[in-house]
């Protein structure tokens, strides 16, 4: 295998090829020249759209009513929150199969806090966030410092955490929780300013982050221009602007014709923005990337693995631990059977949104957007009232055929 | 001798967008020992691949002659079933499987779907005669040494009934001692009948056992000569190779004058390291060394001289279990505990397994460059996109990377090509001791000399640099002074005027029979 990357790679790399060469090959070109560079990324975003259109017209139009688009971001809002944590998990070569169950355990602790003990929930909040970490952290040191394999760690965990939610709630389901912890799980943005069809916070949110990212592509094209580094060409530039507007204008109008945005949604936006920049432009981001990819060269540039690796556990611990405050909230209950295989949803979003099984690839978008498959599937299949059982045969073919996919177009570019 | 055993016509062989084999033609006379050389890239590895299958009959264009008639393998175990069989590089051998299993494999002496062990350990103790082992057939494999391992893939051919014994860089991870043995088995080889084809990058193995060597350079074969004529000298084989005349292979460079005032910039007193399983073994045994600024000092040693160990012990306890010495840098003691710690008192150590211990094959050229100092390209732990990708595009035009862009992974570069990211990513690390482990294996005549020059320029710019290195030519036409090390000793010294492959070859074996 590896001579033969060797063998081909003079020919597919010709010597210093500078300067703006790209204007001359027409916008079309250099479209599909993009998407093919970035065929994972871009493949899994068009089969999203296509998903979409498909339920789409089999629902008549129910898909993306504004009511529906609301309850599709509440429903699948916690495993999404998860995805993201997996993904880093995943990217530094590990897995957590524990998530699930410390989504319960978290949820039930929340529960005896402010039901059982009326305990402010804010502070329950917090301290639940810490307990998350306290998780997560305990099962990092084993697996950085003590070298226990991550699958059997949190395999450990997935039980323990299991069996304390049960011990915890005595078997029992616990609720109501106080107003404010349930607007977390079930709240939108309140309204404000004068009476029009439109919920006018969201509108303005959703035009403060179209400006935002407008600016943000805008700031980085000049940047790159100042250290005279290579452009992609104006007509594209401008066309992607004006994607991402479409794209930005129309969730924010779906939103803004019912409640607004949900609370919880601005939660996640900040999530995945933060973390977003925290993969692609943080030190420490760029450190998961290494060890995954190859943890003897990272060690041997000085990347600190264990720390690294431990981090990623207590952020996971702590994701966790949120998605089992959104879940209670949302239910408005803490139950010994909640987050059940919400580890494995996690896990297959991850794999749906490009990560590899041996680690150092994929995107926090990425997981986004394969849990986003996973939800479109299960509110669609809600919405045609196919079984639970139809669903799950139906989800499990859609990681193969996503994860088929990639091999098959890794196979096809010989790397 | 006899007439061809093996014909391959006008051979082509393309992947999607390169050609690998342009126009190969070889022939291969029975009972010969036949070697391939040319450049990383050249093709050869693919034209074997050809010939065995891996790449089955249809996806390439030309002929196969084989014993006068035309062949069309469909894949590996079509061409095995004519006696052809292939060693790759990297051996296949399952660790935890005895010998006997291993050469068995795909091939059990079975009576109804169960395994005769009887007849299976006596055709194995027969076969590892064969080739010159007395070891145990129910012995692991893991628990042999490398040069034995190879011995064990051939005796596993032999159980195949091979005819044509193809041998892809076989001795690239032995030393002298056991690529001698497998040279010489080659030849025991020749005189049963067996035909062999031999790839290989060193001149001298190939002058030693071939009959006839061809000369393969971008994909198509240049020539077919007679290693028995006269005529064929190395520098022959090598301007074959490159397609130009070698005269210059090492840059100009003016000896290092060392400054006697000045501490050196790098010095390791007294270091022993024992191996990190067999903790009665010292790898490195009291070893005191020192390099200064502007300097560069060559180790010359065998496989197993513990050159390797002695580096990744000092950077960062990277190899084994410390068992005593200091570091000293610029005059004063510092702690190298950590790969952090050493690379914060300005040492870089660039791997000679760049595959594994140097790049994240997955990422790109940008991403490994600004790995080690990316606090260079960061401000309050963030990372700046554009200064990162200026930085990485400077040591792609500089360092001569051939890659379209710095977004191209560098699992898809060529060795050489690879080999100058490294080397660019601890150059950006900013150090003042660079310790180079092999900086030119597996890499063509081409890149060498453009990391010769970076090497020369480092030098120059007033680093300290630490050359390791198996070619003795190298070692000779680039370093100011060398050390010796045989079987984790330090066994001489000596000044770039004194050295000669002779005299060090002396001292890299020298204490070998002592020590054991």
């Amino acid at each position: 295998m590896s001579t033969d990357v060797t063998d081909k790679s003079p020919a597919a790399a010709p010597p210093g090829k500078g300067g703006g060469s790209a204007s001359g090959g027409g916008l079309l070109q250099l479209v599909l020249d993009g998407l093919r560079r970035n065929m994972r990324q871009y493949g899994m975003l068009i089969a999203l759209g296509l998903l979409v259109i498909l339920f789409q017209v089999w629902t008549g139009g129910d898909l993306l009513l504004p009511r529906n688009v609301s309850n599709l971001v509440l429903q699948n809002s916690y495993i999404l929150i998860l995805a993201i944590g997996m993904m880093l998990v995943i990217i530094a070569g590990h897995i957590d199969l524990s998530v699930g169950s410390l989504t319960a355990f978290v949820g039930g602790f929340a529960a005896v806090l402010t039901v059982q003990h009326d305990v402010a929930w804010p502070v329950a909040l917090v301290l639940c966030l810490i307990v998350g970490a306290v998780a997560g952290a305990a099962q990092g040191f084993l697996i950085a410092y003590f070298g226990i394999p991550s699958f059997i760690v949190t395999l450990a965990g997935m039980l323990i955490f299991r069996g304390l939610t049960e011990i915890f709630l005595e078997g029992q389901t616990l609720g109501p929780f106080p107003d404010g912890m349930q607007k977390m799980g079930n709240g939108f943005l309140p309204e404000a300013g004068p009476h029009t069809n439109y919920h006018n916070l969201t509108l303005l949110l959703g035009f403060a982050v179209l400006a935002f990212v407008v600016l943000q592509e805008v700031r980085d094209r000049k940047r790159q221009q100042e250290f005279s580094l290579e452009v992609v060409p104006r007509n594209l530039f401008l066309l992607k602007l004006v994607a991402i507007a479409a794209a930005v204008l129309t969730v924010t109008m779906l939103l803004a014709s019912y409640r607004g945005a949900p609370i919880i949604l601005i939660i996640l936006g900040a999530l995945v923005v933060g973390y977003g920049y925290i993969m692609r432009n943080a030190v420490f981001g760029r450190h998961i990337y290494a060890i995954g990819g190859n943890l003897p060269a990272a060690k041997l540039s000085g990347v600190k693995d264990k720390k690294v690796t431990f981090l990623v556990f207590l952020n996971m611990g702590v994701l966790a631990a949120l998605a089992g405050l959104v879940v209670a909230a949302r239910l408005n209950a803490a139950s010994p059977k909640a987050g059940l295989s919400f580890e494995l949803e996690a896990i297959a979003s991850s794999f749906i949104g490009g990560a590899s099984m041996s680690g150092g690839v994929g995107t926090v978008l990425g997981a986004i957007i394969g849990g986003l498959v996973l939800g479109v599937l299960n509110n669609g299949m809600n919405l045609l009232s196919v079984g639970t059982d139809w669903q799950q045969v139906i989800k499990g073919a859609a990681l193969l055929i996503a994860v088929g996919f990639d091999v098959w177009n890794k196979r096809k570019s010989g790397s | 001798m006899a007439g061809p055993v093996l014909e391959m016509r006008s051979i082509v062989k393309t992947f999607p967008g390169v050609k690998a084999l342009s126009d190969v033609t070889l022939t291969v006379r029975q009972g010969e020992v036949h070697a391939i050389c040319g450049e990383n890239g050249a093709g050869k590895s693919t034209l074997m691949k050809v010939l065995s299958g891996v790449h089955p009959h249809g996806s390439y264009e030309g002929d196969i002659l084989f014993e006068g008639e035309v062949v069309q393998f469909k894949d590996i175990r079509a061409s095995e079933q004519r006696g052809i069989v292939i060693i790759h590089q990297e051996l296949a051998l399952s660790p935890y499987l005895s010998l006997a299993e291993n050469i068995f494999l795909g091939n059990e002496h079975a009576k109804g779907g169960f395994i005769d062990w009887r007849e299976t350990l006596r055709h194995a103790t027969e076969l590892l005669r064969r080739v010159g082992l007395d070891d145990h057939p129910e012995t692991r494999v893991t628990d042999i040494g490398v040069g034995k391992q190879q011995l064990v893939e051939i005796a596993k051919a032999l159980s195949k009934k091979v005819k044509l014994l193809i041998l892809d860089e076989p001795t690239a991870a032995l030393n002298d001692e056991d690529s001698g043995k497998l040279l010489d088995l080659i030849l025991e080889l020749k005189k049963q009948g067996i035909t062999s084809i031999i790839i290989s990058h060193k001149l001298n193995e190939i002058r030693k056992v071939a009959d006839s060597v061809t000369i393969i350079r971008d994909g198509h074969s240049i020539e077919t000569l007679d290693v028995k004529s006269a005529e064929t000298t190395e520098d022959r084989i090598i301007s074959g190779m490159v397609g130009r005349d070698l005269d210059h292979r090492f840059p100009e460079r003016t000896p290092h004058e060392a400054e006697k005032g000045a501490a050196p910039a790098l010095e390791i007193r007294d270091w022993t390291v024992h191996h990190p399983i067999d903790q009665q073994r010292k790898v490195v045994d009291d070893v005191s060394i020192q390099v200064r600024r502007g300097e560069i000092v060559g180790i010359a040693g065998l496989m197993g001289a513990g050159r390797t160990e002695l580096a990744m012990s000092v950077f960062g306890r990277s190899y084994g279990r410390h068992a005593g010495g200091t570091v000293l840098k610029d005059g004063k003691e510092i702690r190298t505990k950590t790969v952090a710690e050493a690379i914060g008192h300005g040492i870089a150590y660039v791997t000679e397994d760049r595959k594994h211990y140097g790049l994240n094959l997955i990422d790109t050229i940008n991403r490994n460059i600004s790995l080690t100092a990316l606090a260079k390209v960061a401000k309050r732990g963030v990372v700046d996109e554009q200064e990162e990708r200026q930085v990485s595009e400077g040591y792609r035009k500089s360092m001569n990377i051939k890659a379209p862009t710095v977004f191209e992974p560098v699992g898809k570069l060529s060795g050489g090509n690879q080999q100058k990211v490294v080397l660019s990513k601890w150059i950006f690390a900013g150090p003042d001791v660079l310790i180079l482990d092999e900086p030119t294996r597996g890499i063509d005549v081409g890149a060498k000399f453009e990391i010769y020059t970076v090497i020369d320029q480092l030098a120059a710019q007033g680093k300290a640099v630490v050359f390791i290195s198996s070619e003795l030519p190298e070692l000779l036409g680039m370093c100011d002074r060398i050390y010796t090390m045989a079987a984790g000793r330090l066994t001489g010294e000596f000044p770039r005027a004194e050295a000669t492959q002779e005299v060090l070859m002396r001292q890299m074996t020298k204490d070998k029979e002592v020590t054991r």
